[in-house]
């Protein structure tokens, strides 16, 4: 394997990930934003930004944390949004796992929903590509994405309440997530699991610390793990 | 919210997103798992995100809760375009158009 061909995936990768930037902007200013306006110094932002290096739960906790919420539902809410991550890990390993130790620790810290999405979507695509062109594609999907999240916090504490309302950067994380769950309704599974999610979420609105969110994810998981498995009976019978 | 409050959650929520990413990848390499726990694992992301963001969508912090025509217009292109396009780009793109034109239109934010 050249190294010139390394080389190549991982621009192609990078190409790949780019537009992601649209996404990654808005939604790391918002979070500078929002944590400075909770009372964070920007030294506390911006290490949640580059240590917890996730959007939806830094969102999520800092939400609970606002809330006074005791320590241990700050943490299991926000690591149980985060545990659609094991999913990607789990499959990441299909792909990367005879990867060497420290390349692997690295992937695991860089990786998001973007570059997980994009990356496998690759794989998937073209399933005779060596292992180096893997880790190489995967790199160059991430470098435009992981690392513009820490400096997209940081322009979001410097500029502040400077950013007008009308770009309503707070509705960056809902599009962000609808863009993402969308491509995944691939079966009857998926859909079902996704609707249970909707509806008990909403349901336990009401009950304190966003527990309705972690009562409506286990749930909806077991219904779609139910339901696949159901389908195969059908399938088979 | 105290220092303290603030650094511990840092840290904890740090070292635990980082070892349910590390997880798979680095623990189990090559090998295969189970397959019980591969059926849940496949549908933890269709169960956490749209949980996650229909009260956002339904009732935006920024209208105070109220339902908002611009946002849930928004929410309803980004997601159409997403599931007949499998584009996420192009979801986000009209999503956000929608989300602006609809705010410009509305003359509300």
């Amino acid at each position: 394997m050249s190294r010139a061909t390394q080389k190549s995936y991982y621009w192609i990768g990078f190409r790949t990930g780019l537009p992601f930037l649209l996404v990654v902007m808005p939604f790391g200013m918002l979070f500078g934003v929002v944590a400075t306006d909770a009372g964070f110094t920007s030294v506390q932002t911006m290490a949640f930004s580059s240590v917890v290096f996730a959007g939806a739960a830094q969102f999520t906790a800092l939400q609970l944390m606002a809330e006074d919420a005791p320590f241990l539902i700050v943490v299991a809410t926000a690591l149980a949004v985060n545990l659609r991550m094991a999913m990607y890990s789990a499959s990441l390993a299909m792909w990367l796992g005879r990867a060497p130790l420290w390349k692997r620790a690295l992937i695991a810290y860089v990786n998001v929903d973007q570059s997980y999405a994009v990356s496998m979507n690759r794989f998937e695509d073209v399933p005779d590509l060596s292992l180096s062109q893997r880790i190489a594609f995967f790199f160059g999907a991430v470098t435009p994405v992981s690392p513009m999240w820490v400096v997209a916090t940081g322009l979001g504490i410097w500029l502040g309440d400077t950013i007008p309302d009308w770009m309503a950067l707070d509705f960056a994380v809902p599009i962000c997530f609808l863009a993402i769950i969308a491509p995944m309704m691939r079966t009857l599974a998926h859909m079902v699991s996704a609707v249970v999610s909707i509806i008990l979420a909403l349901v336990f609105s009401g009950l304190p610390y966003n527990l309705g969110l972690l009562v409506a994810a286990a749930v909806a998981m077991i219904v779609g793990a139910q339901i696949e498995l159901w389908m195969h009976r059908r399938a088979q019978a | 919210m105290t220092a303290t409050y603030i650094w511990a959650i840092i840290i904890v929520l740090g070292v635990g997103t980082y070892l349910i990413r590390f997880s798979f990848l680095g623990l189990i390499g090559g090998k295969d798992l189970p397959e019980w726990v591969l059926r849940h694992l496949r549908y933890t992301a269709v169960a956490v995100l749209p949980g996650l963001v229909a009260p956002l969508v339904l009732w935006p912090a920024a209208t105070g809760g109220e339902v908002d025509p611009a946002r849930l217009s928004a929410a309803l292109v980004t997601f159409g375009v997403g599931l007949l396009t499998r584009n996420v780009v192009a979801a986000i793109t009209l999503g956000g158009a929608t989300l602006f034109g609809m705010v410009w239109l509305t003359g509300a934010y």
